[in-house]
């Protein structure tokens, strides 16, 4: 039986959430009374530069570093932008290094901008290796380390497949050598908790709407003394490093929702992960040639992800959305031209399993009956999947 | 809940007020759109789905607030028409690959997909008309608009298709179309309608072949009705039947292309008297109706833009049939679909295979036998 579009079940939680209702309240304000702009001289400016001043210093404590380390940004991808180009290029010039380490399962912003380094300004790019799961370690990247190496790139928690890498440890290789550590934590810093005295990290990049914040605003933490070039320029807002009119009303609105999400941590959890749990559990029992992709335990609360043989991802997905559920998958395109996701065939996955990729992501909201439905509906999903690929090929 | 209908979106205006007036007609409305296979390297000129039609499909979903997706349908779209596009001029006919497209793509590739989402109906923004009797067996009718009737590629698809198929825009003109896209405030391209294949993404189908079969054309021998070498053609595939510009011979009166023999890779040409054909032979029959037996009376349209004749039409066992022609028909062409209606219904079609040569080329073939 169809289920009526009307009663949608939203199971995307790793492609964005929705600002929580403290969030909008705290954010409402800096749009119509004090609307302005924090750099000018007058009173206006300084209540909103005041709000920024607010925001930076609430990140800071969460955090556990300091205010000055944190640079708003419009979002994820433009904090891993400016981490990856701002220091590519900055340690080129102090110290002639011209090379980039990455993972080849980082997410587009960090592996398009290294690519785009590589092929238009002169770097040479290289990949550590991963394992199946798409984790990597330290054991991995230290013998890559040189003195030639610019910056390492090495995702926190990976969007597409949940694995969570051991970043504080890759960190303490990369300061032993010298080499700079930007790590993109926008999936994680909803998920885990992030001490940035623990994590010796020199560039953290963190975005908004995956917690339960706003979309298009973001943060790079930049630790004190890491050499950086602004990619904009302009005003000298953000310390010079990032110009533009401060987004006042999405700075409140990151903080706090950092701050909510990062304090609710301990007591959200367990009733996720263990709904998680149930999902992966019964999806790999109920449904033949399915596997989960990424690491099985060392990875992300909410997250789940899986490949199942002889799919279309973008079918499934649509399959999925006329039953009611909003998932996604690394192989769906929207244009219909679908391409297997290459993050899953890094993990050694064949092309005929890397196209029928299926991320369900749970969030606070998401409840056991929901997860009983979706789990009475994929099986039956999956069997039209399969019919549909097969009578294509 | 009410009945869920996925609409084949092109982005074109005759789709988008087809999603438009099944959206006001009540019904649970969802849009797909085709992803086709161009040659590579060409994919943002196959017109069925540039990035600007997919765009303004996507923007007319949304305004309809409708569900929509993209179904990648490349790989059976290059074995199913492209193979078939080559095969048949390699086997010296003129393919149809809009029928071939409708039959195995829009209304089974697609319909599977539908129907899998659901959907109890698919619709399209097709010109033709349905309409289901007592027993809920679909009859599918010319479009009111005979102008942009495009009932003739409708008539291979299979009656099971048939029975989920609505053409909501059936029953209006194309400026009623329009009209209603205006009032609708639908956003629709203002590009003049191409008639090309899309998959030829704006090349010509000679220079297609070239590139994707080059052994389909060797230039062979054109010969007239008596036999006598009147020049050289490029190869078989470069021409159609009722050709007359483009042969590159001189004579004192103008020759057309009267028949293409593969097995001597000869042309036949002659003069327009010798051109029309008062019968055919058609196969791979596709009735929408159950098979009369005996010979009745109907019309019988041979390509797209042919207005349907009056003819005899004799089965000839449920594959096949022979039409007669009351008045000799000029652009018999094989490959070509032959459609059978009876008045406005059609009954069915198939295949083109053979035209036999009229009364006057004969004569003379035999004259040139007993010399």
């Amino acid at each position: 039986m169809v289920s009526d579009f009307s009663s949608r079940t939203y199971l995307d939680y790793a492609a964005s959430t929705p600002v929580d209702p403290r969030v909008l309240e705290k954010m409402l304000p800096y749009f119509t009374d004090t609307f302005g702009n924090p750099s000018s001289t007058h009173w206006y400016g300084q209540r909103s530069e005041a709000a920024i001043e607010a925001a930076r210093r609430q990140i800071a404590d969460v955090l556990c570093i300091q205010p000055e380390e944190i640079l708003f940004t419009s979002g994820g991808s433009e904090s891993d932008n400016l981490a990856l180009r701002g220091a590519a290029w900055m340690t080129r010039e102090t110290r002639g290094a011209n090379q980039i380490l990455i993972t080849p399962v980082e997410h587009p912003a960090v592996a398009k901008t290294a690519r785009a380094l590589a092929a238009h300004h002169g770097f040479q790019l290289e990949y550590a290796p991963v394992d199946t799961f798409g984790g990597t370690t330290p054991q991995d990247v230290e013998p890559l380390l040189r003195t030639s190496t610019a910056v390492v790139s090495i995702i926190h928690g990976n969007n597409e497949i949940g694995t969570i890498n051991p970043v504080a440890e890759i960190a303490e290789v990369c300061a032993a050598s010298s080499v700079l550590l930007h790590t993109d934590a926008v999936q994680a810093a909803a998920h885990l908790p992030l001490n940035l005295s623990k994590i010796r990290a020199d560039l953290v990049s963190l975005g908004g709407h995956k917690l339960h914040g706003p979309k298009g605003i973001g943060a790079l933490f930049v630790r004190r003394g890491t050499p950086l070039l602004p990619i904009l320029t302009g005003g000298s807002q953000e310390f010079g490093l990032r110009a533009g009119t401060s987004n006042v009303p999405l700075i409140v609105g990151l903080a706090e929702a950092l701050a909510i999400t990062q304090a609710e941590l301990a007591q959200t959890t367990g009733k996720i992960m263990a709904m998680r749990n149930k999902l992966v559990a019964e999806v790999l029992e109920a449904i033949p040639d399915s596997i989960l992709t990424g690491h099985p335990e060392a990875r992300l609360r909410n997250h789940s992800s899986f490949a199942f043989k002889g799919v279309n991802g973008s079918e499934l997905l649509m399959l999925l959305d006329g039953q009611g559920f909003a998932c996604s998958s690394g192989s769906a395109c929207k244009t219909g031209n679908p391409e297997p996701s290459e993050t899953l065939l890094a993990l050694g996955l064949a092309p005929e399993w890397a196209s029928g990729s299926l991320r369900v992501t749970l969030g606070p909201q998401t409840t056991d009956a929901e997860i009983q439905r979706f789990l009475s509906v994929l099986p039956g999903v999956i069997e039209t999947a399969r019919a549909l690929e097969s009578q294509t090929a | 809940m009410n009945a869920r209908v996925v609409v084949a979106m092109s982005g074109g205006v005759d789709s988008s007020v087809a999603a438009a007036l099944l959206k006001e007609q009540g019904y649970e409305v969802i849009g797909m759109m085709l992803r086709l296979w161009t040659e590579p390297g060409r994919e943002t000129a196959n017109r069925c789905c540039t990035p600007e039609a997919m765009a303004l499909a996507r923007r007319v979903a949304s305004q309809l607030e409708i569900p929509f997706y993209v179904v990648d349908a490349k790989d059976a779209f290059a074995e199913q028409v492209v193979t078939y596009f080559i095969n048949e001029y390699m086997r010296g006919v003129t393919p149809n690959p809009c029928m071939i497209c409708n039959r195995h793509i829009r209304w089974e590739f697609l319909l599977n997909r539908a129907l899998s989402l659901g959907a109890e109906f698919m619709a399209t923004g097709h010109y033709a008309c349905l309409e289901r009797d007592a027993q809920g067996r679909a009859h599918l009718f010319r479009a009111n608009d005979q102008h942009k009737d495009q009932s003739y590629v409708l008539h291979a698809l299979d009656p099971s298709q048939l029975d989920r198929a609505l053409f909501p825009i059936g029953e209006l003109t194309k400026s009623e179309v329009r009209q209603k896209a205006a009032e609708l405030n639908l956003p629709v391209a203002h590009a003049r309608e191409s008639q090309d294949l899309c998959f030829l993404a704006g090349t010509r189908y000679e220079d297609f072949l070239k590139r994707n079969a080059p052994n389909t054309a060797s230039p062979g021998a054109i010969l007239d009705s008596y036999g006598n070498l009147l020049g050289q053609h490029a190869g078989l595939p470069f021409y159609t039947i009722g050709q007359r510009k483009g042969l590159g011979i001189s004579s004192a009166e103008p020759l057309y292309v009267l028949e293409k023999d593969i097995a001597s890779n000869t042309l036949r040409v002659g003069p327009a008297d010798d051109l029309g054909c008062h019968t055919l032979t058609a196969s791979e029959m596709n009735w929408l109706q159950p098979a009369p037996v005996q010979p009745f009376r109907a019309l019988v349209k041979t390509r797209y833009t042919a207005p349907p004749r009056p003819a005899t039409v004799s089965p000839d066992g449920p594959n096949r049939f022979i039409a007669t022609f009351d008045d000799a028909v000029r652009d018999i062409t094989p490959g070509q679909a032959a459609v059978i209606y009876l008045s406005d219904e059609v009954l069915g079609g198939g295949i083109i295979e053979t035209q036999v040569a009229p009364a006057a080329a004969r004569r003379r073939v035999n004259l040139l036998n007993n010399r």
